[in-house]
């Protein structure tokens, strides 16, 4: 499971590979505060293209990314979602809360 | 009561590394139902989901067992059981409920909400002080040429 950082300015991209399971979640989830602290953007985009595997410990993930931008008054966006996380994340209903692009 | 064709017993220490040991186990022994890889993922996400609540949640202060059986039947349904022998569910009901969780804000409270989502059927017995078993059943679609 990885983490890697890019942007520019405010914008600022995060792209997560590997498994995002409970073993995982909390380096991700500590990363994703990391990165946002230092940054403060006002949009963020989870880039989720290199994900392998991912059950309810991403659809916490994605929550706390999105509390975050909301408190700094930015948003967020999700893109590259596999077909199996993306089942996952459509169970939870978390299309209505978050942007996937 | 209806004989498996097959069946297998994990035993493994309530460590999160064992999460991805788990899943890819019970994986590896639905191919031999010549699943789909949709089917596959949904497998691997349900016992994921109930793996990881016993790994959290059983176990608070220290190490303890799980075992994961997996059965198949002649129907070509496969069906999972994760049992631990942990602190248990006291409102097995309350546990079902989307978003709930006595977990922290790492946890989001929906494992329940994907294992009934993903299996045709999740049954949850618990004893207070004793522990947790949960079964879940999912029938894979039957293909040419698939059989074991």
């Amino acid at each position: 499971m990885s983490v890697t950082c890019s942007g520019e300015g405010r914008a600022l991209t995060l792209a997560v590979s590997g498994e995002v399971d409970h073993h995982g979640a909390k380096r991700i989830m500590d990363e994703l505060e990391c990165h946002v602290a230092a940054a403060l953007p006002n949009m963020l985009t989870l880039d989720l293209g290199g994900v392998t595997f991912m059950d309810s410990s991403g659809i916490a993930v994605l929550l706390r990314a999105h509390r975050r931008l909301r408190e700094l008054g930015g948003t967020l966006s999700v893109t590259g979602t596999p077909p199996q996380a993306a089942r996952v994340l459509r169970a939870a209903g978390l299309e209505k809360l978050i942007q996937f692009n | 009561m209806i004989k498996p064709i097959n069946e297998a017993v994990l035993t493994f220490v309530s460590r999160s590394a064992n999460e991805g040991f788990a899943r890819t186990s019970a994986a590896c022994f639905a191919a031999q139902l010549d699943p789909t890889l949709d089917e596959v993922n949904d497998v691997k996400t349900a016992v994921s989901e109930a793996v990881t609540n016993s790994i959290v949640h059983a176990y608070p202060n220290s190490l303890g067992k799980i075992t994961l059986k997996l059965r198949l039947f002649a129907d070509n349904s496969m069906e999972i059981t994760v049992r631990d022998w942990g602190v248990g569910i006291a409102d097995v009901e309350q546990a079902r409920t989307p978003l709930f969780t006595t977990g922290n804000e790492e946890r989001s409270g929906m494992g329940f909400t994907i294992m009934e989502s993903f299996m045709d059927a999740v049954k949850v017995r618990s004893v207070p002080g004793k522990g947790t078993t949960v079964t879940m059943r999912r029938r894979i679609s039957r293909r040419m040429g698939a059989g074991v």
